[in-house]
């Protein structure tokens, strides 16, 4: 398996490849097609994982691109546990996506298209994974973004699709300027891109010592990259863009904006945590966890007053991204990727599940929906798991993770750990509010006839609930927590299993879910004296603390403004001294067409009318008649000779 | 008054002028070589004065009048015949109306 690496991120491109080049001539209209290539790359991922549980060294591929100057610069995979784990979780996770987009994207007029973007964006996503250096992880990175966007922008006739694919990419694309930044300042004071050697020269302290502006270098470079991850994993203050790509297809918004590309962040953080490990105070890391704390509880407050249910999920995935990256930042380097796989599973379930609730009642508003619960058996179970989980009940996945966060902060930072309760509190409120008003009551909607997905759309369901649910117990201290010992970062010792602390996030989730099943499902409290209750708080919840309207103002509008001046300054200068030239031109090329006319051809007539005057008067000359030229040969003779005697 | 070079150069010149003035103005072919004949005679009036005036010992002057008067006889005799020829053929001696060879 581990000679086989090459070939995980090669099936999606070749089916890529296979559907751009034949579409619907092909099995499936394609999707079969794509769904075989994530399927072969999930078999050799599994296999490659399993193998890695074993133990032994990574699996290393790496060939020899160019040679810049004195450095060799090498692309290669490279397989750790650390990489083998987020493997797993792409391609298991993207295989489900893949056969749930079948039944989702029937009848699409882009049905192969889709399939094509999936295809590429998988093998871009495992690309991402398997670079073992900063270039290629920055390849797979911008691949990555490039096909976010074209899935989010899927349905471009909506303009409100269109701007938003055009906001995501544009907003990662800041952050990805600082990572960028951050990767050139390593390649110029290492020389390489290669992890291992940048790891190994920071761990000897090779740049320890520096400093550039007054500012550590090391810290400097953490935090740049982290700023790449800051804007794909929709940290404040670059979250912005991930509601907005809920436009994109719901499989879409499970895969790209839920499972995977926007953990590449944590992934990215996790991958090159040596860095941020050894910044001078470990400052990098704080910045990190603050980062993740404050977006954490930010989120989590604004996912409580979405009716939309899409976007219900996308401020809890960024919720969510926020703890992961709390908890890479307070030291659990473990618990972090623990959350990152969990996360991965039951949120995409939580989006195919809203996918399917979507795809049966045609509206995104919980307010409309109402009482699924009994016409779609299935979506709802497998929503409750994947909400039960979200919310932190054991024996879910999402409780043993989130857990672990809970537990790494709670050692390290009280502040953000009474941040990170609260925003377990609020997650399972949102989440059970979502649940009580899609799936309990009645129907608000009367023009709909919701009905049960086709099974291609459940069971992919029925298998991430089923992850959902057991994937957590590998981190049970109950089986000896086995992810404790397969991911982990040397130097970090674990935080021992708290009881208590169990104890306490389950009852915070529980007290969420009480309080929610009170508002919602219950009616004792009045969700309109909640809202009263909260007075300007709400109003600044509600207007999502007005990062889009700051923006806007601070941002966009000057930029357009710069835009528009740039704009007129290149349709009246530019193009004026251009047309200008122009009419230049034309007026000097009218001159010499006068010049022409009059003076050249004149010229070349006047010969022409000389020769033929010439001609005229001298015929009369050639009079025919042998008298007159014996004439004028005996004058000619005399003007000689009296020529010849008077000189 | 002495007979001079000078005067028989002027009479061969006032020949040669009337000879000249007949080739330019007759129409009619026979007065035409009649003109010639007059010239070709001025011509040896010169010969036989310069033989006579510039080199009394030497005879050429006199055998080139000799040769000239041999050439104006023959002369004189293609010139009739062509005349007489082109008169039977067109009916008429005068130049001007003889013109088939023009174009």
């Amino acid at each position: 398996m581990r000679d086989l690496i090459w070939l995980i991120p090669l099936f999606p491109l070749l089916a890529f490849c296979a559907i751009v080049a034949f579409g619907r001539r092909l099995p499936g209209a394609g999707s079969y097609v794509a769904v075989a290539g994530i399927g072969a790359s999930a078999l050799v991922s599994i296999g490659l994982f399993l193998e890695m549980l074993g133990g032994g060294p990574p699996a290393q591929l790496s060939l020899r691109w160019m040679i810049l100057g004195e450095w060799p610069l090498d692309l290669g995979f490279r397989v750790d546990q650390l990489s083998a784990l987020m493997l797993l979780v792409v391609t298991v996770v993207g295989s489900m996506i893949f056969v749930y987009s079948i039944g989702y994207m029937h009848g699409d007029p882009r049905f192969p298209r889709f399939f094509a973007y999936l295809s590429l964006f998988a093998a871009s996503m495992l690309l991402l994974v398997l670079a073992d250096n900063l270039l290629l992880l920055y390849a797979g990175w911008e691949l990555v973004g490039l096909c976010s966007y074209l899935l989010i922008g899927f349905y471009f006739e909506r303009p409100s699709a269109a701007r938003a694919s055009m906001k995501a990419f544009i907003t990662t694309r800041v952050g990805d300027f600082f990572m960028f930044l951050g990767i050139l300042l390593i390649f110029l004071h290492l020389g390489t891109f290669q992890f291992e050697e940048i790891f190994a020269r920071v761990r000897e302290g090779a740049l320890s010592g520096a400093t550039l502006g007054g500012v550590p270098l090391l810290t400097l470079v953490a935090v740049l990259l982290f700023g790449g991850a800051v804007g794909k994993s929709a940290q404040v203050p670059l979250h912005t863009w991930l509601p907005d790509a809920m436009e994109g297809p719901t499989p879409v918004s499970a895969l790209i904006h839920a499972a995977t590309m926007v953990a590449a962040g944590v992934y990215m953080v996790a991958r090159t945590y040596t860095l941020f490990f050894e910044s001078g105070g470990q400052t990098a890391l704080h910045v990190v966890a603050y980062v993740g704390g404050v977006t954490a509880l930010m989120a989590a407050t604004i996912a409580v007053v979405q009716d939309d249910i899409k976007r219900v999920l996308a401020y809890s995935t960024i919720s969510q991204l926020g703890l992961m990256m709390l908890g890479l930042g307070m030291l659990g380097y473990t618990a972090g990727m623990f959350h990152l796989m969990t996360h991965a599973f039951f949120k995409a379930l939580l989006f195919l599940g809203a996918g399917s609730v979507i795809h049966a009642v045609h509206t995104n508003s919980i307010k409309e929906m109402g009482g699924l619960a009994r016409v779609m058996p299935s979506t709802y179970w497998t929503f409750l798991i994947g909400a039960l989980a979200l919310a932190g009940v054991p024996p879910f996945a999402g409780f043993w993770s989130k857990d672990e966060i809970l537990l790494e902060t709670f050692h390290h930072s009280p502040v953000l750990f009474a941040m990170a309760a609260l925003t377990s509190f609020l997650t399972a409120f949102y989440m059970f509010r979502v649940v009580f008003y899609t799936f309990g009551g009645t129907l608000r909607k009367h023009d709909a006839h919701p009905h049960e997905s086709p099974p291609v759309m459940t069971r992919p369901l029925w298998v991430l609930a089923f992850f959902a649910v057991f994937v957590g117990l590998v981190g049970a201290p109950a089986f000896g927590a086995p992810i404790k010992h397969f991911i982990e970062f040397e130097g970090i010792k674990h935080v021992p299993f708290s009881a208590g602390l169990a104890l306490l996030s389950t009852g915070i989730a529980g007290a969420g879910i009480f309080l929610a099943a009170l508002v919602y499902h219950w009616k004792v409290i009045p969700a309109s004296g909640l809202r009263r209750a909260a007075g300007p708080l709400y109003a600044l919840v509600e207007g999502k603390y007005f990062f889009d309207e700051v923006y806007a103002v601070a941002v966009v509008r000057p930029t357009l403004w710069v835009a528009g001046s740039l704009r007129k300054f290149d349709i009246y200068v530019v193009d004026g001294i251009v047309n200008l030239a122009g009419v230049a031109g034309l007026r000097v090329a009218r001159l010499y067409r006068v010049f022409d006319l009059y003076v050249v051809d004149g010229v070349v007539n006047l010969v022409g009318w000389m020769a033929k005057a010439m001609g005229g008067v001298l015929r009369y000359v050639q009079t025919g008649r042998v008298e007159n030229y014996l004439l004028a040969i005996a004058l000619g003779v005399i003007v000689l000779a009296a020529a010849g005697l008077l000189r | 008054m002495e007979l001079g070079l000078a005067h028989f150069l002027t009479t061969s010149a006032l020949l040669f002028c009337l000879g000249l003035y007949a080739l330019l103005t007759r129409r009619n072919a026979v007065a035409i070589l009649m003109g010639i004949e007059l010239m070709l005679n001025a011509a040896n009036i010169n010969l036989v004065a310069f033989n006579r005036y510039v080199a009394p010992a030497a005879l050429n002057g006199q055998i080139f009048a000799l040769v000239v008067i041999t050439l104006a006889a023959c002369e004189a005799g293609v010139g009739l015949a062509l005349v007489i020829s082109a008169y039977r053929r067109l009916r008429t001696i005068r130049v001007d109306e003889i013109n088939v060879l023009k174009w």
